[in-house]
């Protein structure tokens, strides 16, 4: 390799010597001019070479988008059918619960009602009113009022008037008559309206029923219709999916988060008795045996809440536990909730072990520096709330399962998503720098074609035809001939 | 399956371990209180130091304090040793037990007639080397001006490999006031000493900035 002190030489040589500068520019543009097809060539072939296969690989990651996109809906669809499955048999559950707990005793309360209405109708047919009887003498009387007086007038007069004494009696009695028999239907009126009442009653608590099944039919349909959306595969059904993982996403990745801080405190809880039980100087790696021992409690903890969700049926993480008979689950679950319970009295134990311990460095802390060693008043509260976090929080970390599920099921698509959509700004920027080389190739062309102007303007001139730069049939027979 | 669990079970090891060299994490410090006449009256602020040290050690760490006397190369001048237990509690009360013997020492000392520091020095490699600590350390509270009896030899390396020594609250001397280089010298003869040794030197004269006298890696 020639050093820079001899390339100046060189330099100095060609543009000093014999040979000057102009000589050589000449020489170097008759080159270029004989070269002119080949260098077009090249260029066209490096340019082409370049789009092709930044096309070609932008091909093959479309190709890959559009297979993880295909997937990604597959994945989208069969969580959203799985969930809205799981939906629907919950609403028929509660219609099922409604059903046995309500309508079961229909056939009960329908002989209650028969009864109820045999009842008002008896009351009511004994309450009807029941006509006077007409008096049956009135026609004797006019016969003796029309009678021929031949003798006697005042006879007459006095047999009518005796015949009016008795009608007035007799209406008395009737009238008395007539007002018992009418006390006695307002009274059997009275006595129906209890029975009135209840029937509205009853018939109300069928009419909440019914209004009640109602709602939970229409909340069925609806589902039903979200459920036959996903079946059809229907893109408004899949964007809902969509936008439904997303907010799961967010809502469980923030309750995840609050869980691993409960797991945080979980472990401070337990770290330093845990080193009075298995030593404090024992190392594996980086990391204390003490530690090492806490954090498997606590993950022990958080593996049974799983279990014992999962045995409850309101997780699904695991197939081979929901996929247990029903006698067997349960007793998955007492173990899980039995292994959980002494956990978090172990736990509770171990946070008042830690409350003694910090309390005996304290002092060790305070007599070194001098101070006198203060019993500080209202001890009792600390340890307390330490013992009853170390019994709740194993408790309160069971629940991390739901937000889990809701994750690993959300993260999957959106993640999905996010790879597709990658893979999709990618495929375009690898068009777009295809395109470029292209038009670079283009570009260059014109650039190599500058300096050789005058030839072959000159050139253009003796065989009478235009020259444009990449269009020549020699250029195109090179570049683009097999 | 087999071979899967294995190279599980390797695996989980290898991440456990750190994949590398492994190191013990204790710590062990040797205090070594100068007791020669012109010191006795400084020994007093050594309890700073053992307090701090008992504070900052923990299970598992080791502890010894030793005097500088005429003749220190002796396990005799050893005050008072101990291994802090693994259980946090008991180790406590070692510490309290141990701050007793300080206590009594400090009240009942009495001053030496020569300063035997090189005596001491080797003393404290041989009982760190004993301990196995991952991070030993010999604190030297003197004004580092060795003063031997006649007939003791101490002009020869001495081995303090992978330990740290450091002087504390070493005091100027009247000469040093006269002429400084001779306490500039002082420190400097016995860094190069140390380092000769294979060992790490420093100088602490502010006995409040023990924050970062030792360190647990």
């Amino acid at each position: 390799m020639p050093d820079l002190n001899e390339l100046k030489e060189m330099m100095s040589g060609l543009t000093q010597g014999p040979m000057s500068l102009p000589v050589l520019i000449v020489i170097g543009i008759g080159l270029m001019y004989l070269g002119r097809a080949a260098a077009h060539g090249l260029i066209r072939a490096l340019a082409r070479t370049l789009h092709d296969a930044l096309h070609m690989v932008a091909k093959s990651l479309k190709s890959a988008e559009e297979r993880l996109a295909a997937r990604n809906r597959e994945v989208l669809m069969e969580i959203g059918r799985d969930n809205t499955e799981r939906l629907i048999e919950r609403e028929f559950y509660r219609v099922n619960a409604v059903v046995a707990r309500d309508l079961s005793g229909y056939p009960a309360m329908q002989r209650k009602l028969a009864d109820q209405i045999t009842q008002i109708d008896e009351d009511y047919r004994e309450a009807s009113e029941t006509p006077p009887v007409p008096p049956a003498w009135v026609e004797a009387v006019e016969t003796i009022a029309n009678m021929p007086q031949k003798g006697d007038p005042t006879v007459v007069g006095k047999i009518l008037d005796d015949i009016h004494k008795t009608m007035t009696v007799a209406q008395k009695m009737a009238m008395a008559d007539y007002r018992k028999a009418t006390n006695e239907r307002h009274g059997l009126l009275q006595r129906m309206l209890p029975f009135w009442r209840k029937l509205e009653q009853t018939l109300g608590r069928v009419d909440v029923t019914v209004k009640g099944l109602e709602a939970k039919a229409g909340v069925i349909d609806q589902q039903m219709e979200k459920y036959i959306g996903i079946l059809k595969k229907s893109d408004p059904a899949a964007q809902a999916l969509s936008a439904s993982q997303m907010t799961n996403l967010i809502a469980s990745s923030f309750v995840l988060f609050i869980a691993m801080l409960g797991g945080f405190v979980n472990f401070h809880l337990i770290a330093l008795p845990m080193s009075e039980m298995v030593g404090a100087a024992s190392y594996v790696g980086a990391l204390k045996v003490s530690d090492i021992a806490a954090l498997v409690i606590v993950a022990t903890e958080i593996a049974m809440g799983l279990f014992l969700m999962e045995s409850l049926r309101i997780t699904r993480l695991f197939p081979l536990i929901a996929a247990l008979d029903d006698h067997m689950r349960k007793k998955m679950a007492w173990a899980a909730f039995g292994i959980l319970f002494t956990l978090a009295c172990v736990e509770s134990s171990l946070a008042y072990m830690r409350d003694l311990l910090a309390a005996d460095r304290e002092a060790l802390t305070q007599s070194l520096a001098g101070v006198q060693v203060a019993n500080p008043e209202l001890r009792w509260i600390p340890s307390a709330g330490q013992m009853v976090l170390g019994f709740m929080l194993p408790f309160a970390l069971t629940f991390v399962a739901i937000p889990l599920e809701s994750f690993i099921q959300s993260a999957r698509t959106v993640t999905g998503t996010l790879v597709a959509a990658i893979l999709r700004g990618i495929t375009v920027v690898l068009k777009i720098t295809g395109d470029l080389f292209e038009n670079v190739g283009q570009m260059l062309i014109h650039v190599y074609d500058f300096p050789i102007f005058l030839p072959l303007k000159l050139e253009a001139m003796v065989t009478r035809k235009p020259v444009t730069a990449g269009t020549s049939k020699n250029t195109q027979q090179t570049t683009v001939g097999p | 399956m087999k071979n899967l669990s294995t190279a599980i079970a390797v695996g989980l090891l290898l991440v456990l371990t750190g994949c590398g060299e492994s190191v013990p994490h204790t710590r062990a410090v040797y205090l070594l209180l100068d007791t020669s006449g012109t010191y006795t009256k400084e020994i007093k602020k050594a309890q700073t130091i053992a307090n701090y040290l008992l504070g900052t050690l923990t299970s598992g760490d080791s502890l010894a304090l030793a005097r500088i006397d005429s003749g220190s190369f002796s396990e005799k001048d050893i005050v008072s040793k101990v291994t802090f237990d693994t259980r946090p509690s008991y180790a406590n009360q070692q510490k309290r037990v141990f701050r007793q013997k300080l206590d009594r020492f400090i009240k009942t000392v009495k001053a030496s007639r020569h300063t035997d520091i090189t005596g001491g020095m080797l003393q404290a490699a041989e009982w760190l080397g004993e301990t196995g600590a991952g991070h030993k350390y010999i604190l030297i509270f003197s004004d580092l001006e060795e003063d031997l009896q006649p007939g003791y030899v101490r002009d020869f390396a001495i081995d303090l490999t992978n330990i740290h020594v450091v002087a504390l609250n070493v005091t100027k001397l009247r000469r040093d006031q006269v002429d400084p280089r001779k306490y500039m010298d002082r420190l400097g003869r016995w860094q190069a000493r140390v380092e000769s040794g294979a060992g790490t030197w420093q100088v602490i004269n502010d006995l409040d900035r023990l924050d970062a006298l030792l360190t647990r890696n």
